[in-house]
């Protein structure tokens, strides 16, 4: 069953180039699965057992806003993925998944890639740098929220005039 | 067809002379016909000629007016109606941010300011023939790159793809958040909008504009950007175009700092060697990056 996946998986970006051997592994541990628009894919404080390789429609990361309610941080659309708390200790989700359409994703096993992963060290050093490229642009654009980058320099025609 | 970005007419527009007799530095009288709340701090102006048989004077998009209200002093502000609309309403959208632009916000019908311009040179959407365009606003920079979006949508057969990518901080703080609707139900036109953060009803994009740009779907090859915001934004924005391809003589900002006379006599809004109010304020990116990179001018 699972072997039909693998040629999703070889045309997903976040696995582009990855060795045939090492795709095969990981294809083992990968589910097709859909969700409707707002469901809840994962929960802040919950066990990280699985990631998500978004295949279409768009997912959201939120965090529990300090006025009560989910805030929204990022969206993620298809070619991308979410999740990599199922990698490090202790495997709890820090945000809610949620979709905002409805959405098809391959749920990637976590515990089965850690089992993989340790088995294989070249597919774990290959993942880990897959998902530090991932955390890195996803830090650098947090970093970019953090600006608040349209306050910008108050000078500007068109209305961002100090005067 | 490489892009000079030297280009002072654009697209058919004609470019004001001053040397017909006319004074840059004396305002004319308009009045206002309707004004708009956009956002929270955020206003449009439609403007009128108090004297009816007054055409409304040609202007390119990217340019800019100085608008007076009066009693309180001058402010920079760019056009952000159509270009193309004959006669109509001269139209600018206008942050509150200062004692200027308050004594805007609050002028209601009826009541007259003062107009000089309009100043600066346009994008060079002549030049841009052919390319697929790629927009890319920050905040209030939709305003300025407005009228050219409007002068691509109604040429839509001189350019490729419209790429149309604008960022706010929220939900509440979005322009002109209708017409985005409507621009993407045009062939060929790509728009999405996205915010910092946003509750749950949200369901554009959210994060920074510059990750819009890695999905979205244009010929690097063959494209132009044009971006308007603060500065950090398109700072950024100009590397994730660069990363998609694009080199630096195929993206444009508008680059507007403090303008006062508008003319280039008073230095004001001087940055290096460069007058934005008349050699600017559309840069090729090539021909400032040096000076956008300096953080002490």
């Amino acid at each position: 069953m699972s072997k039909t996946l693998e040629p999703i998986l070889r045309k997903h970006p976040f696995f582009a180039g990855m060795a045939d051997g090492d795709l095969r592994l990981v294809t083992g541990c990968a589910k097709n699965v859909r969700f409707d628009a707002n469901a809840v894919l994962a929960k802040d404080g919950q066990a990280a057992d699985e990631f998500f390789v978004i295949r279409e429609g768009s997912l959201a990361v939120g965090i529990a806003s300090p006025q009560g309610g989910r805030l929204l941080i990022e969206t993620l659309d298809a070619g991308e993925v979410v999740g990599w708390s199922w990698l490090f200790p202790p495997h709890v989700w820090q945000f809610d998944i949620v979709a905002v359409t409805p959405v098809r994703v391959l749920s990637m096993d976590g515990r089965c890639l850690r089992e993989k992963c340790d088995a294989e060290p070249r597919l774990g050093y290959d993942l880990m740098k897959r998902f530090s490229s991932v955390i890195s642009k996803r830090l650098a654009a947090t970093r970019l929220q953090l600006l608040d980058i349209y306050a910008g320099k108050e000078t500007k025609p068109g209305a961002i005039s100090p005067t | 067809m490489s892009l000079s970005g030297s280009s002072s007419a654009a697209s058919g527009y004609p470019l004001p002379s001053f040397s017909d007799g006319g004074d840059p530095m004396i305002p004319t009288p308009w009045r206002v016909a309707y004004r708009r709340d956009e956002t929270e701090d955020v206003f449009t102006l439609g403007l009128e000629p108090v004297e009816n048989d007054t055409p409304r004077p040609p202007f390119a998009p990217g340019q800019f007016n100085m608008l007076y209200a009066f009693g309180a002093g001058e402010s920079a502000i760019s056009i952000s109606g159509d270009p193309g609309s004959e006669g109509g309403c001269l139209v600018h959208t206008v942050r509150r941010a200062g004692v200027v632009t308050s004594a805007l916000s609050r002028l209601r019908p009826g009541e007259q300011i003062g107009v000089r311009g309009p100043f600066g040179k346009p994008w060079p959407l002549d030049e841009m023939r052919g390319r697929d365009l790629v927009f890319v606003a920050g905040g209030i920079g939709l305003a300025p790159l407005r009228p050219a979006i409007y002068h691509a949508l109604a040429h839509r057969q001189d350019y490729g793809r419209l790429v149309i990518l604008a960022g706010a901080r929220s939900p509440e703080e979005v322009l002109f958040g209708e017409e985005f609707d409507q621009w993407k139900t045009e062939d060929g036109v790509e728009s999405r909008l996205t915010v910092d953060h946003a509750g749950e009803s949200w369901t554009r994009d959210v994060g920074v504009v510059t990750k819009l740009i890695t999905k979205a779907d244009f010929d690097p090859a063959n494209a132009a950007a044009l971006i308007c915001g603060p500065e950090i934004m398109m700072r950024y924005t100009a590397m994730e175009l660069r990363s998609r391809g694009l080199t630096n003589e195929q993206i444009f900002i508008t680059m507007e700092r403090n303008m006062k006379c508008a003319v280039a006599f008073c230095g004001h809004c001087q940055l290096g060697p460069e007058f934005l109010c008349k050699d600017g304020p559309v840069y090729r990116f090539d021909r400032i990056a040096f000076w956008f990179a300096q953080r002490e001018v």
